[in-house]
Protein backbone atom coordinates (compact mmCIF):
# COMPACT_ATOMS: atom_id res chain seq x y z
CA UNK A 1 0.00 0.00 0.00
CA UNK A 2 2.55 2.84 1.07
CA UNK A 3 5.97 2.06 -0.26
CA UNK A 4 8.73 4.96 0.74
CA UNK A 5 12.18 4.65 -0.94
CA UNK A 6 15.69 5.95 -0.08
CA UNK A 7 13.80 9.51 1.39
CA UNK A 8 15.86 12.17 1.53
CA UNK A 9 14.76 15.58 3.02
CA UNK A 10 17.13 18.49 3.21
CA UNK A 11 16.23 21.90 5.07
CA UNK A 12 19.09 24.23 3.31
CA UNK A 13 22.28 22.77 3.95
CA UNK A 14 21.48 19.80 6.92
CA UNK A 15 20.36 16.83 5.73
CA UNK A 16 18.06 15.74 8.42
CA UNK A 17 16.07 12.33 6.62
CA UNK A 18 19.18 10.35 4.84
CA UNK A 19 18.02 8.06 2.58
CA UNK A 20 14.94 6.16 4.54
CA UNK A 21 12.93 3.41 2.85
CA UNK A 22 9.84 1.02 4.25
CA UNK A 23 7.06 -0.18 3.05
CA UNK A 24 3.45 -1.44 4.59
CA UNK A 25 0.86 -3.64 3.65
CA UNK A 26 -2.60 -2.72 3.10
CA UNK A 27 -4.48 -2.74 6.57
CA UNK A 28 -1.09 -2.74 8.45
CA UNK A 29 0.41 0.05 10.40
CA UNK A 30 4.05 1.12 10.55
CA UNK A 31 5.29 2.68 13.94
CA UNK A 32 8.05 5.42 13.57
CA UNK A 33 10.18 5.72 17.18
CA UNK A 34 12.77 8.18 17.57
CA UNK A 35 13.90 11.10 20.03
CA UNK A 36 13.07 14.64 18.70
CA UNK A 37 14.90 16.17 16.03
CA UNK A 38 15.62 12.46 14.65
CA UNK A 39 13.62 13.45 11.39
CA UNK A 40 10.33 10.98 12.48
CA UNK A 41 7.56 14.21 11.77
CA UNK A 42 9.71 15.27 8.74
CA UNK A 43 9.12 11.87 7.08
CA UNK A 44 5.15 12.15 7.91
CA UNK A 45 5.15 15.73 6.92
CA UNK A 46 6.72 15.14 3.75
CA UNK A 47 4.40 12.02 3.03
CA UNK A 48 1.17 13.73 3.67
CA UNK A 49 2.63 16.42 1.04
CA UNK A 50 3.01 19.29 3.13
CA UNK A 51 7.01 19.07 2.72
CA UNK A 52 7.94 19.67 -1.53
CA UNK A 53 11.79 19.46 -0.81
CA UNK A 54 12.36 15.83 -0.91
CA UNK A 55 14.28 13.43 -3.39
CA UNK A 56 13.54 9.78 -3.22
CA UNK A 57 9.90 7.92 -3.98
CA UNK A 58 7.18 8.45 -1.98
CA UNK A 59 4.24 5.84 -3.49
CA UNK A 60 0.84 5.30 -2.02
CA UNK A 61 -0.66 2.20 -3.84
CA UNK A 62 1.40 1.51 -6.37
CA UNK A 63 1.46 5.49 -7.24
CA UNK A 64 4.15 7.35 -6.69
CA UNK A 65 3.38 10.55 -5.76
CA UNK A 66 4.39 13.72 -7.28
CA UNK A 67 6.13 16.59 -5.43
CA UNK A 68 2.69 18.55 -5.99
CA UNK A 69 0.21 16.17 -5.02
CA UNK A 70 -3.18 16.39 -6.70
CA UNK A 71 -6.68 17.31 -4.88
CA UNK A 72 -7.38 13.79 -5.25
CA UNK A 73 -4.65 12.47 -3.37
CA UNK A 74 -6.18 14.13 -0.34
CA UNK A 75 -9.15 12.09 -0.53
CA UNK A 76 -6.86 9.16 0.11
CA UNK A 77 -4.32 10.17 2.47
CA UNK A 78 -4.99 12.42 5.65
CA UNK A 79 -3.38 13.53 8.59
CA UNK A 80 -3.57 13.80 12.53
CA UNK A 81 -2.06 16.25 14.08
CA UNK A 82 -0.30 16.46 18.03
CA UNK A 83 -2.01 19.25 19.11
CA UNK A 84 -5.56 19.30 19.28
CA UNK A 85 -5.66 22.22 20.49
CA UNK A 86 -3.56 23.95 17.68
CA UNK A 87 -4.88 21.64 14.95
CA UNK A 88 -8.56 23.31 14.81
CA UNK A 89 -9.43 26.46 14.04
CA UNK A 90 -10.53 28.40 17.13
CA UNK A 91 -13.61 30.66 15.96
CA UNK A 92 -15.01 27.70 13.53
CA UNK A 93 -17.66 25.70 14.80
CA UNK A 94 -17.20 21.71 14.50
CA UNK A 95 -19.59 21.86 11.36
CA UNK A 96 -17.97 24.21 9.84
CA UNK A 97 -14.12 22.51 10.38
CA UNK A 98 -15.87 19.26 9.59
CA UNK A 99 -17.37 20.76 6.29
CA UNK A 100 -13.99 22.34 4.85
CA UNK A 101 -12.91 18.86 3.23
CA UNK A 102 -16.20 18.06 1.84
CA UNK A 103 -16.61 21.64 0.54
CA UNK A 104 -13.63 21.94 -1.31
CA UNK A 105 -13.94 18.23 -2.86
CA UNK A 106 -17.62 19.02 -4.02
CA UNK A 107 -18.39 15.99 -2.27
CA UNK A 108 -22.42 15.56 -2.28
CA UNK A 109 -24.15 14.37 0.79
CA UNK A 110 -22.31 16.91 3.69
CA UNK A 111 -24.65 16.84 6.37
CA UNK A 112 -24.92 13.22 6.23
CA UNK A 113 -21.67 12.91 6.27
CA UNK A 114 -21.21 15.07 8.98
CA UNK A 115 -23.61 13.11 11.55
CA UNK A 116 -21.87 10.04 10.27
CA UNK A 117 -18.22 10.97 11.04
CA UNK A 118 -19.28 12.70 14.59
CA UNK A 119 -20.66 9.41 15.26
CA UNK A 120 -17.78 7.12 13.85
CA UNK A 121 -15.77 9.11 16.51
CA UNK A 122 -18.06 8.60 19.28
CA UNK A 123 -18.95 12.23 19.94
CA UNK A 124 -22.35 13.29 20.82
CA UNK A 125 -24.36 14.57 17.78
CA UNK A 126 -24.63 17.93 20.02
CA UNK A 127 -21.18 18.59 19.40
CA UNK A 128 -21.58 19.55 15.82
CA UNK A 129 -22.17 23.43 16.59
CA UNK A 130 -19.75 23.99 19.65
CA UNK A 131 -16.19 25.33 18.98
CA UNK A 132 -13.36 23.54 19.99
CA UNK A 133 -12.53 25.87 23.44
CA UNK A 134 -16.10 24.02 24.64
CA UNK A 135 -14.43 20.54 24.27
CA UNK A 136 -12.44 18.51 25.54
CA UNK A 137 -8.27 17.83 25.05
CA UNK A 138 -9.75 14.42 23.77
CA UNK A 139 -13.44 15.31 22.30
CA UNK A 140 -10.65 17.73 20.37
CA UNK A 141 -8.64 15.03 19.06
CA UNK A 142 -11.92 12.54 18.08
CA UNK A 143 -12.80 16.14 15.95
CA UNK A 144 -9.39 15.92 14.10
CA UNK A 145 -9.92 12.22 13.53
CA UNK A 146 -13.26 12.84 12.31
CA UNK A 147 -11.87 15.14 9.93
CA UNK A 148 -9.45 13.19 8.41
CA UNK A 149 -12.15 10.44 8.32
CA UNK A 150 -14.15 12.67 6.28
CA UNK A 151 -12.56 12.27 3.29
CA UNK A 152 -13.08 8.43 3.32
CA UNK A 153 -9.19 7.89 2.93
CA UNK A 154 -7.27 4.52 2.81
CA UNK A 155 -4.15 5.92 4.89
CA UNK A 156 -4.19 7.96 8.23
CA UNK A 157 -0.79 9.42 8.92
CA UNK A 158 -0.50 9.99 12.51
CA UNK A 159 1.88 12.49 14.13
CA UNK A 160 1.88 11.64 17.76
CA UNK A 161 -1.89 11.82 18.02
CA UNK A 162 -2.04 11.26 21.91
CA UNK A 163 1.05 12.75 23.19
CA UNK A 164 -1.05 16.17 24.40
CA UNK A 165 -3.94 14.19 26.49
CA UNK A 166 -3.96 12.21 29.89
CA UNK A 167 -3.29 8.55 30.14
CA UNK A 168 -6.97 7.94 30.35
CA UNK A 169 -8.38 9.55 26.99
CA UNK A 170 -4.89 8.25 25.54
CA UNK A 171 -6.14 4.75 26.01
CA UNK A 172 -9.82 5.66 24.89
CA UNK A 173 -8.26 7.52 21.55
CA UNK A 174 -5.99 4.04 21.27
CA UNK A 175 -8.83 1.88 21.17
CA UNK A 176 -11.39 4.40 18.63
CA UNK A 177 -8.11 4.10 16.07
CA UNK A 178 -8.02 0.12 16.09
CA UNK A 179 -11.35 0.42 16.27
CA UNK A 180 -11.65 2.25 12.76
CA UNK A 181 -9.03 0.41 11.06
CA UNK A 182 -10.56 -2.66 11.60
CA UNK A 183 -13.69 -1.27 10.39
CA UNK A 184 -12.99 0.51 7.46
CA UNK A 185 -9.32 -1.41 6.21
CA UNK A 186 -7.37 1.42 6.89
CA UNK A 187 -3.48 1.56 7.18
CA UNK A 188 -1.60 4.00 9.60
CA UNK A 189 1.87 4.73 10.20
CA UNK A 190 2.40 6.52 13.50
CA UNK A 191 5.02 8.66 14.74
CA UNK A 192 5.59 8.50 18.91
CA UNK A 193 8.29 8.57 21.05
CA UNK A 194 6.37 6.29 23.02
CA UNK A 195 7.23 2.79 22.40
CA UNK A 196 4.11 1.24 24.44
CA UNK A 197 1.87 3.32 22.07
CA UNK A 198 3.70 2.08 19.15
CA UNK A 199 3.90 -1.42 20.13
CA UNK A 200 -0.13 -1.29 20.98
CA UNK A 201 -1.09 -0.05 17.74
CA UNK A 202 1.43 -1.37 15.22
CA UNK A 203 2.83 -4.58 13.72
CA UNK A 204 6.17 -3.26 12.38
CA UNK A 205 8.36 -0.45 14.13
CA UNK A 206 11.18 1.61 12.33
CA UNK A 207 13.97 3.10 15.01
CA UNK A 208 15.23 6.72 13.53
CA UNK A 209 18.33 8.00 14.73
CA UNK A 210 20.01 11.27 13.37
CA UNK A 211 17.55 11.55 10.24
CA UNK A 212 18.51 7.26 9.37
CA UNK A 213 16.05 4.29 10.27
CA UNK A 214 18.46 2.41 12.18
CA UNK A 215 16.53 -0.54 13.04
CA UNK A 216 12.90 -2.04 11.54
CA UNK A 217 11.17 -4.62 13.49
CA UNK A 218 7.88 -6.31 14.62
CA UNK A 219 6.10 -4.87 17.63
CA UNK A 220 6.61 -8.78 18.93
CA UNK A 221 10.30 -8.86 18.57
CA UNK A 222 10.40 -5.08 20.29
CA UNK A 223 8.49 -6.56 23.34
CA UNK A 224 10.83 -9.55 23.87
CA UNK A 225 13.69 -7.64 23.58
CA UNK A 226 14.96 -9.23 20.10
CA UNK A 227 16.70 -5.75 19.28
CA UNK A 228 19.88 -5.32 17.19
CA UNK A 229 20.38 -1.77 17.31
CA UNK A 230 22.16 -0.23 20.15
CA UNK A 231 19.85 2.99 20.67
CA UNK A 232 16.50 0.17 20.05
CA UNK A 233 17.80 -1.61 23.20
CA UNK A 234 18.20 1.88 24.96
CA UNK A 235 14.67 2.66 24.30
CA UNK A 236 13.28 -0.33 25.09
CA UNK A 237 14.99 -0.73 28.25
CA UNK A 238 14.14 2.69 29.66
CA UNK A 239 10.94 1.94 28.75
CA UNK A 240 10.18 -0.91 30.20
CA UNK A 241 12.13 0.22 33.23
CA UNK A 242 9.90 3.33 33.85
CA UNK A 243 6.37 1.98 32.75
CA UNK A 244 6.71 -0.66 35.75
CA UNK A 245 5.75 1.30 39.36
CA UNK A 246 8.65 1.21 41.60
CA UNK B 1 6.59 20.03 59.01
CA UNK B 2 7.84 22.40 56.21
CA UNK B 3 5.03 22.52 54.13
CA UNK B 4 0.73 21.97 55.95
CA UNK B 5 -2.48 21.81 53.54
CA UNK B 6 -5.40 21.15 55.55
CA UNK B 7 -8.65 21.55 53.47
CA UNK B 8 -7.62 23.72 51.00
CA UNK B 9 -10.35 24.60 48.75
CA UNK B 10 -10.20 27.12 45.26
CA UNK B 11 -12.77 27.98 43.81
CA UNK B 12 -13.73 30.20 40.60
CA UNK B 13 -16.32 33.04 40.81
CA UNK B 14 -17.77 34.84 38.23
CA UNK B 15 -20.94 37.31 38.19
CA UNK B 16 -23.60 34.22 37.74
CA UNK B 17 -21.35 31.22 38.49
CA UNK B 18 -18.99 29.57 40.99
CA UNK B 19 -16.66 26.49 40.25
CA UNK B 20 -14.95 25.17 42.76
CA UNK B 21 -11.78 23.14 41.29
CA UNK B 22 -10.01 21.92 44.90
CA UNK B 23 -12.43 20.85 47.26
CA UNK B 24 -10.99 20.06 50.85
CA UNK B 25 -7.13 18.74 50.01
CA UNK B 26 -5.32 18.02 53.04
CA UNK B 27 -1.51 17.16 52.05
CA UNK B 28 1.62 17.56 54.42
CA UNK B 29 5.50 17.53 53.88
CA UNK B 30 8.65 17.67 55.51
CA UNK B 31 12.29 17.29 53.53
CA UNK B 32 10.59 14.40 51.67
CA UNK B 33 9.59 13.91 48.04
CA UNK B 34 5.86 14.01 47.44
CA UNK B 35 4.53 13.21 44.25
CA UNK B 36 0.98 14.94 43.07
CA UNK B 37 -0.89 12.56 39.95
CA UNK B 38 -4.23 12.88 38.63
CA UNK B 39 -5.60 14.02 35.30
CA UNK B 40 -5.89 17.39 33.59
CA UNK B 41 -7.97 19.49 36.12
CA UNK B 42 -7.81 17.84 39.02
CA UNK B 43 -6.30 20.66 40.81
CA UNK B 44 -3.19 19.38 41.13
CA UNK B 45 -1.18 22.61 39.64
CA UNK B 46 -3.54 24.70 41.79
CA UNK B 47 -2.81 23.08 44.70
CA UNK B 48 0.99 24.06 44.46
CA UNK B 49 0.63 27.52 43.25
CA UNK B 50 -2.04 28.36 45.91
CA UNK B 51 1.35 27.52 48.42
CA UNK B 52 2.86 30.32 46.79
CA UNK B 53 0.17 32.51 46.58
CA UNK B 54 0.44 32.81 42.69
CA UNK B 55 -3.12 32.12 41.59
CA UNK B 56 -5.27 34.41 39.34
CA UNK B 57 -7.19 37.52 41.28
CA UNK B 58 -10.77 36.10 40.58
CA UNK B 59 -9.19 32.82 42.58
CA UNK B 60 -10.84 32.64 46.10
CA UNK B 61 -9.07 30.79 48.59
CA UNK B 62 -10.06 28.98 51.81
CA UNK B 63 -7.60 26.57 53.85
CA UNK B 64 -8.45 25.76 57.60
CA UNK B 65 -4.34 25.93 57.51
CA UNK B 66 -2.06 26.48 54.35
CA UNK B 67 1.92 26.65 56.11
CA UNK B 68 5.27 27.12 54.78
CA UNK B 69 7.37 26.42 57.22
CA UNK B 70 5.20 27.94 59.83
CA UNK B 71 4.37 30.88 58.25
CA UNK B 72 0.79 31.37 57.09
CA UNK B 73 0.80 31.85 53.74
CA UNK B 74 -2.86 33.05 53.29
CA UNK B 75 -2.62 36.10 56.07
CA UNK B 76 1.49 36.73 54.58
CA UNK B 77 1.69 40.00 53.18
CA UNK B 78 3.30 40.41 49.37
CA UNK B 79 6.38 41.25 50.78
CA UNK B 80 6.64 38.26 52.87
CA UNK B 81 5.85 35.52 50.02
CA UNK B 82 8.49 37.26 47.83
CA UNK B 83 10.53 36.18 50.99
CA UNK B 84 9.46 32.88 50.30
CA UNK B 85 9.04 32.47 46.43
CA UNK B 86 12.25 31.71 44.61
CA UNK B 87 14.15 31.99 47.77
CA UNK B 88 12.97 29.57 49.85
CA UNK B 89 10.70 27.54 47.37
CA UNK B 90 11.99 26.85 44.04
CA UNK B 91 9.20 26.24 41.38
CA UNK B 92 10.66 24.32 38.15
CA UNK B 93 7.46 25.00 35.26
CA UNK B 94 6.89 22.60 32.22
CA UNK B 95 8.33 24.27 29.27
CA UNK B 96 12.34 25.56 29.37
CA UNK B 97 10.90 27.27 26.25
CA UNK B 98 8.63 29.46 27.60
CA UNK B 99 10.51 30.24 31.22
CA UNK B 100 13.70 31.38 29.97
CA UNK B 101 14.04 34.85 28.71
CA UNK B 102 15.22 34.40 24.76
CA UNK B 103 17.20 37.72 24.96
CA UNK B 104 19.22 37.10 27.62
CA UNK B 105 22.40 34.63 27.83
CA UNK B 106 22.21 31.49 30.09
CA UNK B 107 24.86 33.04 32.31
CA UNK B 108 23.56 35.87 32.88
CA UNK B 109 20.50 34.30 33.61
CA UNK B 110 21.34 32.12 36.24
CA UNK B 111 23.69 34.68 37.46
CA UNK B 112 20.84 37.28 38.19
CA UNK B 113 18.82 34.68 40.05
CA UNK B 114 22.18 34.37 42.52
CA UNK B 115 22.80 37.86 42.68
CA UNK B 116 18.65 38.76 43.49
CA UNK B 117 19.12 36.50 46.54
CA UNK B 118 22.73 36.32 47.42
CA UNK B 119 24.09 39.76 46.47
CA UNK B 120 27.65 39.88 45.61
CA UNK B 121 29.64 41.44 42.54
CA UNK B 122 28.34 40.62 38.93
CA UNK B 123 32.36 38.29 38.69
CA UNK B 124 31.12 36.49 41.26
CA UNK B 125 27.61 35.79 40.95
CA UNK B 126 29.02 34.83 37.19
CA UNK B 127 31.45 32.50 38.89
CA UNK B 128 28.65 30.97 40.88
CA UNK B 129 26.63 30.49 37.85
CA UNK B 130 29.27 28.46 36.17
CA UNK B 131 29.56 26.12 39.27
CA UNK B 132 25.48 25.46 39.67
CA UNK B 133 25.33 24.77 35.74
CA UNK B 134 28.22 22.50 36.45
CA UNK B 135 26.25 20.86 39.53
CA UNK B 136 23.33 20.29 37.29
CA UNK B 137 25.55 17.98 35.26
CA UNK B 138 26.28 20.65 32.18
CA UNK B 139 29.45 18.97 30.68
CA UNK B 140 30.65 22.60 29.50
CA UNK B 141 29.41 25.41 31.67
CA UNK B 142 31.26 28.29 30.51
CA UNK B 143 30.02 27.48 26.38
CA UNK B 144 26.31 26.80 28.03
CA UNK B 145 26.84 29.71 30.21
CA UNK B 146 27.89 32.45 26.85
CA UNK B 147 24.71 31.13 25.13
CA UNK B 148 21.11 31.79 24.41
CA UNK B 149 18.19 29.76 25.42
CA UNK B 150 17.39 28.79 22.00
CA UNK B 151 20.55 27.36 21.41
CA UNK B 152 20.32 24.78 23.56
CA UNK B 153 17.82 21.76 23.62
CA UNK B 154 15.19 21.34 25.66
CA UNK B 155 16.65 19.38 28.04
CA UNK B 156 19.18 21.69 28.47
CA UNK B 157 17.18 23.70 28.91
CA UNK B 158 15.54 22.40 31.75
CA UNK B 159 18.71 21.83 33.62
CA UNK B 160 19.54 25.89 33.19
CA UNK B 161 16.16 26.18 35.01
CA UNK B 162 16.89 23.80 37.98
CA UNK B 163 20.40 25.66 38.19
CA UNK B 164 18.25 28.67 38.40
CA UNK B 165 16.40 27.60 40.87
CA UNK B 166 19.01 25.78 42.82
CA UNK B 167 20.87 29.61 43.12
CA UNK B 168 19.04 30.51 46.04
CA UNK B 169 19.80 27.05 48.19
CA UNK B 170 15.68 26.77 48.84
CA UNK B 171 14.32 24.43 51.19
CA UNK B 172 11.80 23.18 48.77
CA UNK B 173 11.51 22.53 45.07
CA UNK B 174 8.14 22.89 43.16
CA UNK B 175 8.33 21.25 39.84
CA UNK B 176 5.37 21.46 37.80
CA UNK B 177 5.60 18.31 35.01
CA UNK B 178 9.34 19.32 35.00
CA UNK B 179 9.34 16.98 31.90
CA UNK B 180 6.44 16.28 29.91
CA UNK B 181 7.65 18.79 27.05
CA UNK B 182 10.90 16.23 26.69
CA UNK B 183 12.14 13.36 25.11
CA UNK B 184 11.59 10.09 27.04
CA UNK B 185 15.81 9.50 26.94
CA UNK B 186 16.02 13.10 28.85
CA UNK B 187 12.80 12.85 30.81
CA UNK B 188 14.28 10.15 32.93
CA UNK B 189 17.80 11.90 33.08
CA UNK B 190 16.18 15.17 34.14
CA UNK B 191 14.27 13.31 37.13
CA UNK B 192 16.81 11.91 38.25
CA UNK B 193 18.97 15.13 38.58
CA UNK B 194 16.19 16.89 40.43
CA UNK B 195 16.20 13.50 42.74
CA UNK B 196 19.81 13.60 43.37
CA UNK B 197 20.17 17.20 44.35
CA UNK B 198 16.92 16.89 46.17
CA UNK B 199 18.07 13.98 48.58
CA UNK B 200 21.72 15.62 48.40
CA UNK B 201 20.79 18.85 49.71
CA UNK B 202 17.98 17.70 52.44
CA UNK B 203 14.76 19.80 50.06
CA UNK B 204 11.49 18.99 50.08
CA UNK B 205 9.74 17.97 46.88
CA UNK B 206 6.32 18.32 45.27
CA UNK B 207 6.87 16.35 41.99
CA UNK B 208 3.36 17.40 39.59
CA UNK B 209 2.41 14.69 36.88
CA UNK B 210 0.08 13.22 34.84
CA UNK B 211 2.52 9.92 34.65
CA UNK B 212 1.91 7.63 37.82
CA UNK B 213 4.25 5.10 37.00
CA UNK B 214 7.32 7.81 36.14
CA UNK B 215 6.43 9.54 39.16
CA UNK B 216 6.67 6.21 41.69
CA UNK B 217 10.71 6.24 40.32
CA UNK B 218 11.72 9.26 41.55
CA UNK B 219 8.97 9.68 44.90
CA UNK B 220 9.02 8.38 48.44
CA UNK B 221 4.94 8.91 48.50
CA UNK B 222 2.09 10.33 46.05
CA UNK B 223 -0.94 11.55 46.66
CA UNK B 224 -3.66 10.86 43.42
CA UNK B 225 -5.79 14.04 42.64
CA UNK B 226 -9.34 13.41 40.89
CA UNK B 227 -11.85 16.39 40.13
CA UNK B 228 -10.24 18.37 43.11
CA UNK B 229 -9.86 15.98 46.11
CA UNK B 230 -7.19 13.38 46.68
CA UNK B 231 -8.58 10.14 46.01
CA UNK B 232 -6.01 8.14 47.38
CA UNK B 233 -2.13 8.68 49.31
CA UNK B 234 0.43 6.38 49.47
CA UNK B 235 4.26 5.07 49.75
CA UNK B 236 5.53 5.21 45.96
CA UNK B 237 6.66 1.58 46.52
CA UNK B 238 3.20 0.22 47.32
CA UNK B 239 1.68 1.25 44.15
CA UNK B 240 0.58 -2.13 42.92
CA UNK B 241 -1.41 -2.39 45.86
CA UNK B 242 -3.29 0.34 45.29
CA UNK B 243 -6.81 0.00 46.86
CA UNK B 244 -8.95 3.24 44.84
CA UNK B 245 -10.73 2.06 41.51
CA UNK B 246 -9.35 5.57 40.49
CA UNK B 247 -5.64 5.07 40.57
CA UNK B 248 -5.97 1.35 39.77
CA UNK B 249 -8.13 2.71 35.92
CA UNK B 250 -4.69 4.82 35.88
CA UNK B 251 -2.44 2.23 36.21
CA UNK B 252 -4.32 0.15 33.88
CA UNK B 253 -5.44 2.34 31.08
CA UNK B 254 -1.49 2.69 29.59
CA UNK B 255 -0.08 0.57 27.09
CA UNK B 256 2.54 -1.81 28.25
CA UNK B 257 5.62 -3.52 25.69
CA UNK B 258 6.21 -6.29 28.23
CA UNK B 259 1.96 -6.96 28.94
CA UNK B 260 0.38 -6.39 25.30
CA UNK B 261 -2.89 -6.12 25.26
CA UNK B 262 -5.17 -6.07 22.05
CA UNK B 263 -7.87 -3.28 23.39
CA UNK B 264 -7.01 -0.85 26.12
CA UNK B 265 -9.15 -0.72 29.40
CA UNK B 266 -10.86 3.05 29.91
CA UNK B 267 -11.21 4.81 33.18
CA UNK B 268 -15.13 4.63 34.18
CA UNK B 269 -15.61 7.82 36.22
CA UNK B 270 -17.69 6.81 39.37
CA UNK B 271 -20.04 9.42 40.87
CA UNK B 272 -19.58 8.56 44.06
CA UNK B 273 -15.66 9.22 44.53
CA UNK B 274 -16.29 12.84 44.59
CA UNK B 275 -19.41 12.50 47.82
CA UNK B 276 -16.87 9.86 49.64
Amino acid sequence: MIDVENLRIRFGDREVVKGVSFSVKKGESFGIVGESGSGKSTILRAMAGLNESWEGRIAFGGEPAALKRPPGFFRRVQMVFQDPYGSLHPRQTIDRILSELPLVHGMDNIDKRIVQALSDVALPQAARFRFPHQLSGGQRQRVAIARALIADPQVLLLDEPTSALDVSVQAEILNLLSDLREARGLTYILVSHNLAVIAHLCGQVGVMLNGEMVEQLSAQDLRVGKTSHAHTTELRTLSVGLEEPA
Amino acid sequence: MLVDIQNLRIAFENRSSRFEAVRGISLSLGAEKLGIVGESGSGKSLTARALMKLLPSNAAITADRLSFDGIDVLAASETQMRQIRGKRAGFILQDPKYSLNPVMNIGRQVSEAWRAHKGGSKKQALEAAIHLLDQVKIRNPREVAASYPHEVSGGMGQRVMIAMMLAPDPELLIADEPTSALDATVQAEILRLIEELVSERNMGLILISHDLPLVSHFCDRVAVMYSGRVMEELKASELLNARHPYTKGLLNCMPSLTHPRDRLPVLNRDASWLTA
